[in-house]
């Protein structure tokens, strides 16, 4: 074996890696936050929604848990594209998440609902409370206890996912280092350095994740 | 005063109150008794408009429960339930507990909202336990945590739904005890249970359901020591 390695090259393009991890990371976070906004709608029209509704969320839920999730990528790219209506790489990508993390985020949303006992709801009305100030105040951090670490998982799952974007020409993370390592050819060095980029990324999420659940649920 | 005329309900076809006519007045402790599936519960339920009437009427105060122009949160204000299972909120401390619905559904103050809650809990024994949360709890403190929590919406009437019946038995008197003390400070209380002695002991008038019927009412010495109809007494025989 007489390959050199060099890693100079790559350390020095390191800022513009790291600016590369915060687009991943801004892309990531914004497609939870849509995911959970959706999951959430999702949820509830499965669990009791009029009927059509309740049809096009199961559609999105089934196909978004059982097709690749670079295929939902290409929908949202070329798929669209085919239709005339082009978006940008970055959209293509935050689209095309968000789908995702809806769709798996909804399915756990549902269990957490239905572990929630009908009693709670009960109780709450007896006291007064308006339906939806009880699902406000009562249910849903329920909820979201019951469905906090599965959350952090696919919010893991959503910065290692992103890096399909360099596949439909986003330079996050994944597509800048893409982009180097083949214009230098040092294509070992640039994936294991973005490597050890995401794998820092997802642990601090993770501790991260811990402390705040510490924080969060004393009980 | 609440005021039931000529009540019927049906779980489907299922028929399960079959024309009950019967008031409450202010100050009187109504115990409920007769076996499962009788109708006692779900009575309870439709009093604070938790569960839909097919016919007749419920009025507490005057106001028809079951109106759609009647707004059910503000009545329900009146009525405080204490259920079967101790539901109390998992997530919140026992003073979040019982703080939380006056200062969502009476709009109080923070403050006030904490010292009615606080008064509340010491009401029932629990003037200990504000800042723990209810796993730390056992089932009867979970139950007069739940009674705490409807007396701090300074109700009217206060329906009990069996509070007893889902409870070790060494933890039953702690809860009785509750609901005697409540009893004696004059609440109004219709109170579904299995418990005899306490139906006997506290209260005011007695009513024996059978089958979706009230098949008789009357203070405790007649429906314990006369019952006038054969089924009350098989089903006093069977408990005793």
């Amino acid at each position: 074996m007489d390959y050199n390695f060099h890693w100079r090259p790559v350390f020095r393009q390191l800022p513009d890696l790291f600016e590369a991890g915060l687009l991943t990371l801004e892309v990531a976070i914004l497609s939870m936050i849509l995911g959970i906004v959706l999951g959430l709608v999702l949820a509830l029209l499965r669990i009791n929604g009029p009927r059509p509704l309740r049809w096009i969320a199961n559609i999105w839920v089934e196909l978004a848990r059982n097709t690749p999730a670079l295929f939902q990528l290409f929908f949202f790219g070329f798929g669209l594209g085919a239709f005339g209506l082009h978006l940008t790489p970055y959209l293509i990508v935050l689209l095309g998440l968000s789908f995702n993390n809806a769709g798996y985020l909804a399915e756990n949303f549902r269990g957490g609902f239905l572990a929630v006992p009908d009693t709670q709801f009960r109780a709450a009305r007896s006291l007064g409370m308006t339906a939806s100030q009880t699902y406000i105040r009562i249910i849903i951090p329920q909820v979201l206890r019951i469905v906090y670490h599965p959350m952090t998982n696919q919010m893991v799952w959503a910065v290692l996912m992103s890096s399909l974007g360099m596949l439909v020409g986003f330079r996050e993370l994944s597509g800048e280092t893409q982009f180097f390592a083949s214009k230098t050819y040092r294509i070992f060095e640039y994936f294991a350095v973005t490597a050890v980029i995401y794998y820092v990324v997802v642990k601090i999420i993770l501790i991260g994740s811990k402390l705040a659940a510490r924080r969060l649920f004393k009980y | 005063m609440i005021e039931i005329k000529q009540l019927h309900k049906y779980f489907g076809k299922l028929h399960v109150l079959q024309g009950i006519d019967l008031n409450v007045n202010k100050g009187e402790v109504l115990s409920i008794i007769g076996s499962s599936g009788s109708g006692k519960s779900t009575l309870l339920y439709c009093i604070n408009g938790l569960e839909p009437i097919q016919q007749g009427q419920i009025t507490v105060d005057g106001i028809p429960v079951h109106e759609p122009k009647t707004d059910i949160n503000k009545l329900r204000q009146k009525l405080g339930m204490v259920f079967q299972q101790w539901n109390s909120f998992p997530h919140l401390t026992a003073l979040e507990n019982v703080a939380l619905a006056p200062k969502i559904v009476r709009k109080m103050s923070k403050d006030a909202a904490k010292t009615i809650a606080e008064k509340q809990l010491r009401h029932v024994g629990l003037g200990d336990k504000l800042d723990v949360y209810p796993s730390a709890l056992s089932g009867g403190q979970q139950q007069r945590l739940a009674i705490a929590r409807a007396l701090a919406m300074e109700p009217e009437y206060m329906l009990f739904d069996e509070a007893t019946s889902a409870l070790d038995p060494e933890l039953v008197g702690e809860v009785l005890d509750t609901m005697r003390l409540l009893a004696e400070e004059g609440m109004t209380m219709i109170c579904v249970t299995h418990e005899m002695s306490f139906a006997r002991d506290v209260s005011d008038r007695v009513a024996y359901f059978h089958q979706g019927h009230m098949e008789e009412v009357g203070p405790p010495a007649q429906i314990f020591g006369d019952p006038q109809s054969p089924h009350t007494r098989k089903f006093l025989a069977s408990v005793r």
